[in-house]
């Protein structure tokens, strides 16, 4: 029966090309309207890394001025100061830690041919692979021993390897950056992580994980200001080790919790840190330490902007009128027709079998509109790359998306179609016969 | 004016009369506030930042090695770059420019010691030249000295005492007059004495705060922590491509242990700087065509089919003596009422959609109220434009057809 009705129901579409172009352009405009700002809204905030997203977390005091917030909204500073970046990692409270700042260091690679350029390292502990746990294509992180021996090595990215070595197996060889010679232990994989989420805030969040990677201490070693954010409530005086002793926060501090146990004992853990710390006339602010972990810590940093919010938001009030205005020309379709529905009542058809015939038509609409939405919505995903420069990791169709495109289009379809239809079905055989 | 019969006749198909309407409501609701945005991004996107644009171009240089000395790279690189034909003025600065993004801010006090900041500032450091090269207006008291120059590292932190102020934070710092030559204000505890104001000049971040958008603060103060430098340069007009290729060459060539980067015109800074709300613009903009054009469609699909149903009622009237502007004027006006029923309730919508908004987005802005009528009007005259067509074949529907069966 199914396969009659569609057939009637292509028949019917034919027969009005006009009004059948309408109503699945109609669709698709409305469709790939919301699927576009959607997907990007979705991709935007879906959890990067969902196997261990609640066992992350940011550590956040609130260090700051005595006198002023640190802002207006009641957010924390996101970084830490060294001198408690390193007492957390000392005392070692939680099952994996990480400290972590960047540094912009001049690479001169051993090829001649290749100029000096410049490029972020990120300097590190050796815990931040297991947390974060890129895949390795050579070698291995550097080892906790080499943090503490302030080891000169280096961990590439695939990309930096490449750059620098032809992408071959260059464990044990040597990169020469700002005249200093560090050893390479691992090459990591592809590391498509889709939101940099362990530096929002000084790398932003679609940006691609850095290609080098090197032991904190060392980095230290450096004596060389940070190249992320700094932020200084209070002068930190002249000199390398004033500003080691300062109060300014420029260093991200992420931990492991494997449990909620673990999360609640850590999270008193720190307070009885800065309980302590105020001992000394330091952390003069009310008590306020947080524990974020990967999904909290997007929301809290707005990974997902309000525009895309706002787009998403009108992107669906577009869709609602592309419906209304299929569930008029549909009414107008289907009023046209009642001499047709009063014919085949009068041979014999049950509502029911006329309302499966129409909503059958209907279906083939939403799933037209549905296909040419989703080629529109791959344009527009196009023009929000195009846009959006830094959008590229989020501006992606995905096959979720492909299938709620389609989904959303033929229901969306079936419900624009389903008063129409009732109303079809209302038709009196008698009447309509008797009229013609 | 027969209104009376369009509304018995309207009631006769309340539902495809409901949906025309909810959709122009919704079309209204929609129209209103993307433009709104629009028009809201558009302003923040022709924000002046008080520097010459077109001429002027940034270039960063980062040396490495042991023998490289920041200092006198510095002062070699400055004294290239001014002679060179072709540019106007050069001057290092601490990699700030109005709209680049990256910089220094601070609070600003009329007293040492003060609780809450007078004002916040960005503070731009730079040098004697910075007020030709970013092509600034002076417009009281003086300009810096070469003498009264500073250099400034992290072990080494040397200022000078002394300051020019953009013209907006001279009437924060000393209201109302603004007239702040000579007095002396506080960065911390660092005691600073202004001796010239410009007319305007551009904190760098896009975002901050629209009070404190134009408060800025130059210090004759050449910064550096580490091997890195920025440069500001202004060519002659017309010269700026021509000239960032000569000048990246030649740095490049000066001193071979160094990288030089980040070569901008401030044309890309600027463009870069607005890139989210010209997208927002550009996506908005794009979602009023469509939503137009379905809008419109859907009137003219309608109206079609009502034409279509009518036709032998259009032929009777006809038959009865109405002439065929009687008819084309019977269904503008069924358009005009159907429409004004819809946008009354959009106008209704338009406001319950931006309050979801102000709720919902950081810094939104209740719609102020003529975005309405002028709404009102854009979708009256879509309305009657989308009707038209069909009016048209209506009017021309034959009497004799009123003589017919079917």
């Amino acid at each position: 029966m199914f396969s009659y009705y569609l057939q009637l129901g292509l028949r019917s579409l034919k027969r009005n090309p006009i009004l059948t172009a309408l109503m699945v352009f109609g669709i698709a405009l409305g469709i790939a309207a919301s699927m576009t700002t959607l997907t990007v809204m979705h991709l935007m905030g879906s959890d990067p890394i969902p196997w261990k997203s609640d066992k992350l977390h940011i550590v956040n005091m609130d260090s700051w001025s005595p006198d002023n917030p640190f802002s207006e909204d009641g957010s924390l500073p996101d970084q830490v100061t060294y001198r408690d970046a390193m007492a957390l990692m000392r005392a070692g409270k939680a099952d994996k830690q990480a400290a972590m700042f960047n540094l912009a260091l001049p690479i001169q690679p051993e090829n001649q041919e290749v100029k000096p350029y410049l490029s972020l390292v990120r300097t590190t502990f050796s815990d931040f692979f297991s947390m974060f746990e890129p895949k390795f294509q050579y070698g291995r992180p550097w080892t906790k021993a080499e943090d503490d021996a302030h080891a000169r090595v280096v961990v590439l990215s695939k990309a930096g390897n490449e750059k620098l070595f032809g992408g071959g197996d260059s464990i044990g060889k040597t990169v020469r950056m700002d005249d200093i010679d560090y050893k390479v232990v691992g090459v990591l994989d592809d590391w498509p992580l889709r939101i940099l989420f362990y530096d929002i805030s000084g790398r932003g969040s679609f940006e691609t994980p850095e290609d080098y990677f090197m032991p904190f201490t060392t980095g230290i070693d450096l004596k060389k200001r940070p190249s992320g954010n700094n932020s200084c409530w209070k002068d930190s005086g002249p000199g390398w080790e004033a500003y080691l002793d300062s109060e300014c926060v420029w260093i991200k501090f992420w931990v492991q919790l494997d449990s909620p146990a673990h999360l609640a004992d850590y999270k008193s853990f720190v307070d009885a840190y800065v309980n302590e710390q105020k001992k000394s006339g330091r952390f003069q602010r009310p008590l306020n330490n947080r524990l974020y972990d990967v999904n909290q810590w997007m929301v809290e940093q707005k990974v997902v902007s309000s525009d895309v919010k706002v787009q998403s938001g009108l992107g669906f009030a577009f869709l609602i009128v592309c419906l209304v205005n299929t569930i008029g020309l549909l009414l107008a379709k289907f009023t046209r027709k009642a001499g047709e529905i009063g014919l085949r009542r009068a041979l014999g058809a049950s509502r029911r079998q006329i309302f499966a015939q129409f909503l059958t038509e209907s279906s083939v609409v939403g799933l037209a509109g549905g296909l040419l939405g989703l080629l529109l919505t791959g344009l527009g995903l196009v023009v929000v790359r195009a846009l959006y420069t830094n959008f590229k990791t989020v501006a992606q169709l995905d096959w979720q998306m492909v299938a709620l495109t389609i989904v959303l289009a033929v229901v969306s379809a079936i419900v624009a179609g389903f008063y129409p239809t009732w109303r079809a079905c209302q038709v009196a055989p008698a009447a309509q016969l008797k009229t013609q | 004016m027969e209104i009376r019969p369009i509304i018995s006749a309207l009631m006769r198909s309340k539902v495809a009369m409901i949906l025309i309407g909810l959709q122009v409501a919704l079309t209204l609701a929609i129209l209103c506030n993307a433009l709104f945005i629009i028009n809201e991004r558009m302003q923040r996107m022709q924000r002046p930042t008080g520097m010459n644009e077109t001429d002027t171009f940034v270039i960063s240089s980062f040396g490495f090695g042991q023998g490289f000395n920041v200092q006198t790279t510095i002062d070699t690189d400055l004294a290239m770059l001014r002679s060179l034909p072709g540019v106007v003025d050069a001057a290092a600065t601490n990699g700030m420019v109005p709209l680049g993004g990256n910089g220094w801010g601070s609070g600003l006090n009329i007293k040492p010691d003060q609780k809450t900041e007078t004002a916040s500032t960005a503070f731009y450091m730079s040098d004697d030249h910075a007020i030709n090269a970013y092509g600034l207006k002076l417009i009281a008291g003086r300009n810096f000295k070469p003498e009264e120059i500073a250099f400034m590292t992290q072990n080494n932190r040397k200022t000078s005492p002394i300051a020019i102020v953009s013209r907006a934070l001279a009437e924060k710092l000393s209201p109302p007059s603004g007239d702040v030559v000579g007095k002396t204000f506080y960065e911390d505890t660092n005691a600073f004495t202004i001796i010239g104001v410009v007319d305007r000049l551009e904190v760098p971040w896009v975002n901050w705060d629209g009070q404190s958008f134009e408060n800025s603060t130059i210090w004759p103060t050449h910064m550096v922590y580490g091997n890195g430098s920025t440069y500001l340069i202004r060519a002659e007009p017309g010269r700026r491509d021509e000239m960032m290729k000569t000048v990246e060459t030649k740095l490049a060539d000066s001193n071979k242990s160094r990288i030089v980067r980040s070569l901008r015109s401030m044309e890309k800074v600027r463009n870069d700087a607005y890139v989210d709300d010209r997208a927002m613009a550009i996506i908005l903009g794009g979602v009023i065509i469509a939503l137009l054009t379905i809008t419109a469609l859907g009137i003219v699909g309608m109206a079609s089919f009502w034409v279509a149903q009518r036709t032998k009622q259009i032929g009777t009237r006809r038959a009865l003596g109405a002439t065929k502007f009687d008819i084309l004027r019977y269904f503008l006006t069924e358009n005009f009422l159907i429409t004004t029923a819809g946008l009354i309730l959009g106008g209704v919508l338009s406001y319950a959609l931006s309050l979801w908004l102000l709720t919902h987005v950081d810094g939104a802005k209740l719609l102020p109220w003529y975005y309405v009528p002028v709404g009102f009007i854009s979708l009256w005259l879509l309305g009657q434009a989308a009707v038209l067509g069909p009016a048209m074949r209506a009017s021309r529907v034959p009497p004799a057809v009123a003589t017919r069966s079917v």
